[in-house]
């Protein structure tokens, strides 16, 4: 297992290596940073002296590593729309997102999973009909749909959750934290909601399928023919079984919550990455962009081993070593 | 006569058989079906059918700016779902928009499915160092939502390209950043089944006879690859259509010239707390209604084609 | 031999089961009876698609649909079981009627240590506390030939080899105690070197519990060696049914007389094995008359139009119109 877990590590770091190429090459290749940084009347003898003193006339190898290094420090250049370190902008918002996207995820889990106990244990009642049309509407919609319309009915019609903004908040140390305050609490709800709807319909038609192909196995049949409750059955032996990919998944759904949440941050107004990264490419700031990049791989790099590991512990059949096998 | 008679008895099997019999259960996917046609030939006869030309930015008036919808006050015929904050007529401007958004759809699905089909053939059958590299590629990738490879590629193409030039080839990098964020099913499905039929005897016997492996290969993997195929893409399809809207709303997808659905639901959503709601709503619910269309087509396509379900 | 007093322990009466197709309903299993006494074992034989496993499913109510029971009955101890509630049926399960399936591998559910599995059905159906059920299941495990049963009783499934999880899938099905077990094809999974052992342990097994087997298979070496009855089933019919020296040896019904002549025999003088002509017809295209009659050697006109029902023919029952017992003709 050990040998396992350092493969994975391994294969993680060369993926952030890669990323971070793609990023480097970013930085170096699109757009001229001297350009974005001076004007137009300084003088070509002095953009050449500037790019040798930033390094920028060095071999790829070091300016790579250079990269590396700095963006390990948390050093990612200058924004070139606001002047200022990419690092501390992202620092800024991050909290904003990071709450964003886990509420999402929370209320993802805890409304997705019962609904696909449900349908898939009970397929023919009108609720998991119901549950199947909502998911079917929750899955053609695009998310930015959803919270213009989420909007249209709490915030225009029926004034009741502010839609932009996320209320006042309260710091703790470097987070700012939403959670604490009322205002806070509300101007989450309705982001939230729309960030987690999609992930709500997928988890459930996930959750669904499999309990369905859980209750056709031959254990099911035995445990029935040894005359099991259908608690025993369902609760029992059903869902521990169905839980086991569901839980991979759902962690790599997390990634995908990452990424909308640049939408629902739009729409929303919310003071996030997400919104940050959205500007960036408007006005091509390829130092923010390339940073989010490399941030957002960070993050699925980590869920995807999280998820990796989480599998080992969940499911006997990989832990066992070679020298405890059958006999 | 023998012919027509072959032709009739192949349509008579087609109609008896259990695809079509699902169909025909479900009156939902027979109306999916017929909205998503419906779509197709609106936006296919879209300059014919729609009263105005909304990308033709002279003929383009501010005074019609902001008219309500015909049914209301103020409102006229001759702008029957209202106009936008340019003047618009939304009734034209979701058939173009429509048009738009289904073409960048359907073209960004067809270059995944053709790059990804390609890619898996040769990943299959040429196997070593060009499959582990194709291969790796698509893990990295298939971890990375399929929005942000759009968005970067997108974002890219901006800061290399000059606002002017952008504008012209915006469709072109739409279809292109779409479709790379989807290549990679399209890959692994052939892939696995080539590497199901390379080992097969069939194979073995053509190379020794001196045909070619490979077109007696593709001509045995591509029928079997068709289904799950056909499958991937309509997921795709659906997926594509809401792509390009989102970006479109952001603000990076067509050029504002030529607003898609998405445009104009993002300029919509500034008007949303003055009260002007039509710029927003009537594109939303096409949209909406297109893409649950597609989707359900592409369900019931999925179940029809498994085998396990029936 | 049965006391002529005693109920048998299993009746099914003309159980008839149909799947309900969009082209129609298909019958499955027309007219079927049979018994089993306490205590026997009772093989039941036919090829694939016969409807072997298909009896097995509908006495422990466990018929898939699109297949329901759409006639006769199903009486255990004299009690009709065959259209009990669901929860009714549930507790018979396990308790009085016990099953075996083919693949041990799957039938395990692969994230539960055997223990718990045990564990779990002793305390469904006995009122045992867990400690007491952790030590009957101990207790069963060893009685199944498991060595050092106090300590693999916390294994997981895929730590067992085939032959073992076999025995823990008997031990499971035993350890409620049941009246009747149903074995579909219990060993067609295994190695033929293990498939003896678990057919020994069975036997051995069911005979110290005292309780009857409905073994269901298509190896006709299994039945004889280890069956007291067999039944024969052809297209969702019994064709021949009656002690099982009785049937091997002097088979009645030209289908049973088929399949016993395609066995090769050791020590037998035979040069050639005896073939039947044609194929089992599905389940769409039942010939009318006797569903045999267009591959039977000794066919004649009766045959094509009328069904024949089980006629007794000595210690046997078969239905076939050569056998029938007609007044006019004297029959040993």
């Amino acid at each position: 297992m050990i040998a396992f877990v350092i493969r994975r590590l391994l294969q993680s770091v060369l993926v952030m290596l890669t990323v971070a190429f793609v990023a480097f090459s970013l930085f170096n290749y699109v757009g001229d940073p001297i350009q974005a940084m001076v004007g137009q009347d300084v003088s070509l003898a002095d953009r050449a002296q500037l790019r040798k003193q930033l390094g920028l006339e060095d071999p790829v190898i070091i300016r790579f590593a250079r990269f590396v290094g700095n963006a390990l420090e948390g050093n990612f250049g200058v924004s070139y729309r606001m002047q200022e370190p990419v690092g501390r902008l992202i620092r800024e918002r991050l909290p904003a997102s990071l709450e964003l996207s886990f509420i999402a995820a929370a209320f993802a889990l805890l409304a997705g999973v019962p609904m696909g106990v449900y349908s898939g244990l009970y397929p023919r009642r009108w609720l998991s009909r119901l549950f199947l049309s909502v998911s079917l509407v929750g899955a053609a919609l695009p998310t930015f749909l959803i919270g213009i319309l989420l909007i249209v009915f709490f915030a225009v019609l029926l004034p009741l959750l502010p839609s932009f903004g996320r209320g006042d908040v309260v710091k703790i140390g470097w987070w700012s934290t939403g959670l604490l305050t009322a205002s806070g609490l509300k101007a989450l709800i309705m982001p939230a909601i729309t960030l987690g709807l999609f992930q709500v319909t997928l988890i459930m038609r996930l959750v669904r399928a499999e309990i369905l192909e859980v209750m056709r196995t031959d254990y099911i049949k035995f445990a029935r023919a040894r005359g099991l409750t259908n608690r025993a059955v369902h609760y029992g032996h059903a869902l521990k079984n169905t839980l086991v990919p569901v839980i991979t998944i759902t962690g790599l759904q997390l990634g995908q919550i990452i990424a909308f949440s640049i939408i629902t941050e739009t729409v929303f107004n919310w003071p996030g990455m997400g919104l940050l990264f959205v500007q960036s490419l408007q006005f091509a700031d390829i130092p923010v962009m390339a940073t989010y990049l490399v941030l957002i791989a960070f993050f699925i790099v980590v869920i995807n081993l999280v998820a990796d590991l989480l599998y080992f512990a969940v499911d006997p059949r990989l832990r066992s070593d070679v020298a405890t096998k059958a006999h | 006569m023998a012919a027509v008679d072959h032709i009739a008895d192949r349509f008579r099997r087609a109609l008896d058989s259990d695809i079509y019999y699902s169909f025909r259960q479900s009156r939902l996917t027979m109306l999916s079906a017929l909205v998503t046609l419906l779509f197709l030939a609106a936006a296919a006869f879209a300059p014919w059918i729609a009263p105005h030309n909304p990308f033709d930015l002279a003929s383009l008036d501010l005074s019609n700016a902001l008219k309500p919808p015909f049914w209301m006050e103020d409102g006229t015929l001759a702008f029957p779902f209202g106009s936008d904050d340019q003047g618009r007529d939304v009734f034209s401007t979701i058939l173009f928009g429509a048009r738009i958004s289904l073409m960048v759809g359907l073209f960004s699905v067809v270059f995944a499915l053709l790059l990804g089909v390609s890619l898996g053939l040769i990943s299959g059958y040429v196997g070593g160092v060009v499959d582990s590299i194709i291969m790796r590629i698509a893990d990295v990738q298939l971890s990375f939502p399929a929005i942000l490879i759009a968005l970067m590629i997108d974002g890219v193409v901006r800061g290399i390209v000059s606002g002017q030039e952008y504008e012209r080839i915006a469709v072109f990098v739409l279809v292109v950043a779409i479709g790379l964020s989807f290549w990679v099913q399209y890959a692994r499905t052939v892939r696995g089944s080539v590497l199901v039929e390379r080992n097969k005897e069939y194979v073995q016997a053509a190379r020794v006879v001196g045909l070619s492996p490979t077109l007696i290969m593709i001509r045995h993997v591509l029928p079997n690859v068709m289904g799950p195929v056909l499958v991937i893409a309509t997921i795709n399809l659906a997926i594509a259509i809401i792509l390009e809207a989102t970006l479109s709303f952001l603000g990076i997808g067509v050029p504002p010239t030529t607003p898609s659905l998405g445009t104009l639901i993002n300029i919509g959503n500034n008007y949303l707390f003055s009260g002007q709601w039509w710029i927003t709503l009537f594109p939303g619910l096409a949209l909406a209604v297109l893409v649950l269309a597609v989707n359900l087509l592409g369900d019931w396509l999925r179940d029809a084609l498994n085998p396990k379900l029936r | 031999m049965t006391d002529a007093g005693r109920a048998p322990l299993l009746q099914v009466k003309n159980l008839r089961v149909e799947f309900l197709t969009r082209r129609g309903p298909l019958v499955a299993l027309d007219d079927v009876s049979f018994h089993i006494d306490a205590g026997e074992v009772l093989g039941v034989v036919g090829e694939s698609g016969a409807g072997k496993s298909l009896t097995g499913a509908a006495i422990i109510g466990l018929l898939e649909p699109p297949g329901k029971i759409t006639g006769g009955q199903i009486l255990l101890e004299g009690r009709r079981i065959d259209n009990l509630p669901y929860d009714e049926m549930r507790k018979v399960r396990g308790r009085q009627i016990g099953a075996i399936f083919q693949d041990p591998l799957t039938s395990l559910n692969p994230l539960y240590r055997i223990g718990d599995q045990l564990v779990e059905t002793i305390c469904t159906h006995l009122p045992l506390s867990q400690s007491q059920a952790r030590e009957r299941a101990i207790g069963l495990l060893q009685e199944v030939g498991i060595t050092a049963a106090a300590e693999r009783i916390d294994q997981y499934p895929h730590q067992f080899s085939g032959g073992m999880r076999q025995r823990v899938v008997i031990a499971l099905a035993l350890c409620a105690e049941p009246r009747l077990i149903i074995a579909d094809e219990p060993t067609t999974a295994l190695d033929v070197s293990i498939q003896a052992q678990i057919i020994t342990l069975l036997k051995r097994l069911c005979r110290e519990h005292g309780t009857a087997v409905m073994l269901v298979t298509h190896d006709m070496g299994v039945i004889a060696e280890t069956a007291d009855r067999v039944a024969v089933m052809y297209a969702g019919r019994i064709a021949e049914i009656g002690p099982v020296q009785q049937v091997v040896k002097h088979a009645l019904h030209p289908y049973t007389s088929g399949l016993m002549g395609a066995i090769p025999a050791i020590g037998g003088g035979v040069d050639r094995l005896t073939q039947i002509e044609g194929s089992m017809p599905r389940l769409t295209a039942i010939p009318r008359g006797c569903a045999f009659n267009p591959r039977c050697p000794k066919v004649f006109d009766r045959c094509r139009v009328e069904r024949p029902d089980l006629h007794a023919a000595g210690a046997t029952q078969v239905a076939c119109w050569l056998y029938e017992a007609e007044p006019a003709v004297a029959r040993g």
